[in-house]
């Protein structure tokens, strides 16, 4: 498909060099170069938004992260910005609780939409209205999704969460204003937000297992369950693992959950976030630099999780 | 919406759903579904209805009432005014519209040019592009907001301007390569037969590939509506001025000091817009979404 004009106008050596083929190619070589500049003309717009707003900001996230800017003036400090985030402390408790977040959202959240896509997969009717159901709180803007699990989460009886609780002589609970319930009420709310999309995106995988499968499967005598672990898992091995992937990346950049629902940093530290920090460092303490090398650090460590991940992840062979 | 006939085979055979045992089970099992799906998903949405025609005290109390005894609208004229939400909504449409008309714009004429000028170092300025898939997009939001607020060699600051959320979009390059791999897919003959013709680069873009393009068309742009209406934490930055704000940030941003069955009936009402949205577009973005998943 490369295969354009362009090519078909490189010069064949030899043959007869007559001024006639020097014209030609100098025709090729113009057209060549006016093809080029077209081509670069059609993509520099975008070009110049990914300089500007993409790559560049790549590089000066390092850079900053090793200046400090102080009355307007800015110097070379070598590491002090991460020596000063490093000694903040929220740090420690700050990666502890990020971190936190992502394993509960794992445990609760992961397995929980492919268990619900193999479940709407089996069903031959409703699934038009149950497959919107589920889509739609992925459609709520956050912020309001959140207060709706903020008054939800009311602490005492008058909360409906509570409530349903009481209602089930089931013991009652503080929510995000108890230390140890503050990233469980996190988790709850971020995977009923966020759940929909992996639902679909399994959905579509499972639909593209061959049904062959099952069948061979079913008269070899594979049960029920057999046939889960031994066809849909391994059928839908590529997708659960990018799906994986995504999941930590994204629950590590944990930070409107903890703000709306627990006002940042949460009773004693217990909902601050590094991205939460990160916020703190730059708009509340105006240290933009210690910010970026906060940034710096997730960065290394997201980036190092996925090339990690990703070399020990199956392929597809 | 019954699922057709000839459906494939999944896990249970439809044969064996058939007999007259298990088809009790089935459909058992299809009502129970149901009814807890919609109780899990439909139940906060009504919990949050009935909540913002609550009066303050009657949404304190203990235990909730299921049905509010003496339902007020004022509540929502309320939170209409206390919230400015006519502005937020106005605010939050100006910039998901304005930054779809630069995504598709620039997006498409991008991709256009990777798929089909192909000039030289275009897949090397394109593997740039997809790299930046690779970063998570919160940790460069610091060095981002310092480029908005001073844009190098221009000196422009961004802050409260509708730039500042629109040029940013563009960077989008998951948006940039679905483009530019169903752009792939019309075979270049087409457009060497209208160059012969006479058709300039921009008149086979406009008259060949945008009309074969409306799916992916469709897709990227219900994408790039929803990623900025649903963004927080880039607008909370960029957009500060209480007359600037997105929906998001302004119900956030003016929180404090509203009673809660104010902010209540506030976030139902900054929930409508996207919901009627949803029900508009819910078949395209329901198909696009697996468009996009599946990259193989």
């Amino acid at each position: 498909m490369a295969a354009t004009t362009t090519v078909s106008t490189a010069p064949a050596p030899g043959r007869r060099a007559g001024s006639h083929q020097v014209s030609r190619r100098r025709a090729g070589l113009r057209r060549k170069v006016s093809n080029n500049l077209t081509g670069y003309l059609f993509m520099l717009g975008a070009v110049l938004c990914f300089a500007f707003f993409s790559w560049y900001p790549m590089v000066r996230e390092f850079i900053m992260s090793f200046q400090r800017t102080k009355r307007g003036l800015t110097t070379w400090v070598g590491w002090d910005n991460y020596v000063r985030v490093w000694h903040d402390p929220a740090f420690a408790t700050a990666w502890k609780n990020t971190a936190y977040f992502s394993l509960l959202a794992l445990v609760f959240g992961y397995a929980l939409p492919f268990l619900i896509a193999v479940l709407l997969n089996e069903l031959r009717h409703g699934q038009g209205y149950l497959r919107a159901l589920v889509y739609l709180p992925v459609m709520l803007p956050p912020a309001s999704a959140l207060f709706l699990f903020a008054y939800a989460y009311q602490p005492d009886n008058s909360g409906i969460f509570n409530f349903l609780l009481h209602s089930l002589h089931l013991p009652t609970s503080q929510w995000v204003q108890s230390t140890s319930m503050t990233m469980p009420s996190l988790v709850i709310a971020s995977t009923w937000m966020n759940m929909g999309g992996a639902i679909l995106i399994y959905l579509a995988a499972l639909q593209n297992i061959p049904g062959e499968l099952y069948e061979a499967s079913e008269l070899d005598g594979a049960g029920l369950l057999r046939r889960l672990w031994h066809v849909t898992i391994p059928q839908t091995r590529l997708i659960l693992s990018l799906m994986f992937l995504l999941q930590v990346v994204a629950t590590m950049q944990l930070f409107i959950e903890p703000l709306i629902l627990a006002g940042g940093d949460g009773v004693e530290d217990h909902a601050t976030s590094i991205v939460y920090l990160m916020y703190q460092h730059a708009f509340k303490e105006q240290d933009l630099n210690g910010a970026a090398a906060l940034g710096v650090m997730l960065l290394v460590v997201l980036v190092g999780f996925s090339a990690v991940y990703t070399r020990l992840s199956p392929r597809e062979d | 919406m019954a699922s057709t006939e000839t459906a494939t085979r999944t896990l249970i055979a439809g044969a064996r759903l058939n007999r007259p045992a298990s088809k009790r089970i089935y459909w058992a099992i299809v009502i129970v579904t149901v009814i807890v799906f919609s109780f899990v998903f439909l139940g906060p949405l009504y919990w949050m209805v009935s909540g913002g025609l609550k009066s303050g005290h009657e949404i304190a109390q203990i235990p909730p009432t299921l049905i509010p005894k003496h339902p007020e609208l004022k509540n929502y004229s309320d939170a209409w005014a206390q919230l400015s939400l006519g502005r937020l909504i106005l605010n939050t449409f100006y910039y998901a519209f304005g930054a779809l008309a630069f995504q598709l714009v620039l997006g498409v004429g991008a991709a256009f040019a990777f798929s089909k000028l192909r000039p030289l170092l275009g897949n090397a300025i394109l593997g740039l592009m997809l790299a930046t898939l690779m970063i998570p997009s919160t940790v460069l939001i610091i060095p981002q907001y310092v480029t908005v607020i001073d844009l190098p060699i221009f000196h422009w600051n961004m802050l409260d301007s509708p730039w500042a959320i629109w040029l940013p979009a563009v960077t989008n390059a998951f948006n940039i390569f679905l483009l530019k791999r169903f752009f792939d897919s019309i075979p270049s003959d087409l457009l060497a037969a209208a160059a012969i013709d006479g058709a300039g680069p921009l008149r086979q873009l406009w008259s060949i590939i945008l009309p074969m393009s409306r799916p992916i068309l469709g897709v990227v742009s219900i994408f790039s509506v929803t990623a900025i209406w649903k963004d927080f934490l880039w607008p909370l930055l960029v957009e500060p001025s209480p007359t600037s704000r997105t929906v998001n940030v302004g119900l956030y941003a003016f929180s404090q000091g509203i009673t809660q069955n104010v902010l209540v009936a506030g976030a139902v009402i900054a929930a409508v817009p996207t919901i009627v949205f949803f029900l508009i577009f819910q078949r395209n973005i329901m198909s696009g979404l697996t468009t996009g998943s599946l990259k193989g």
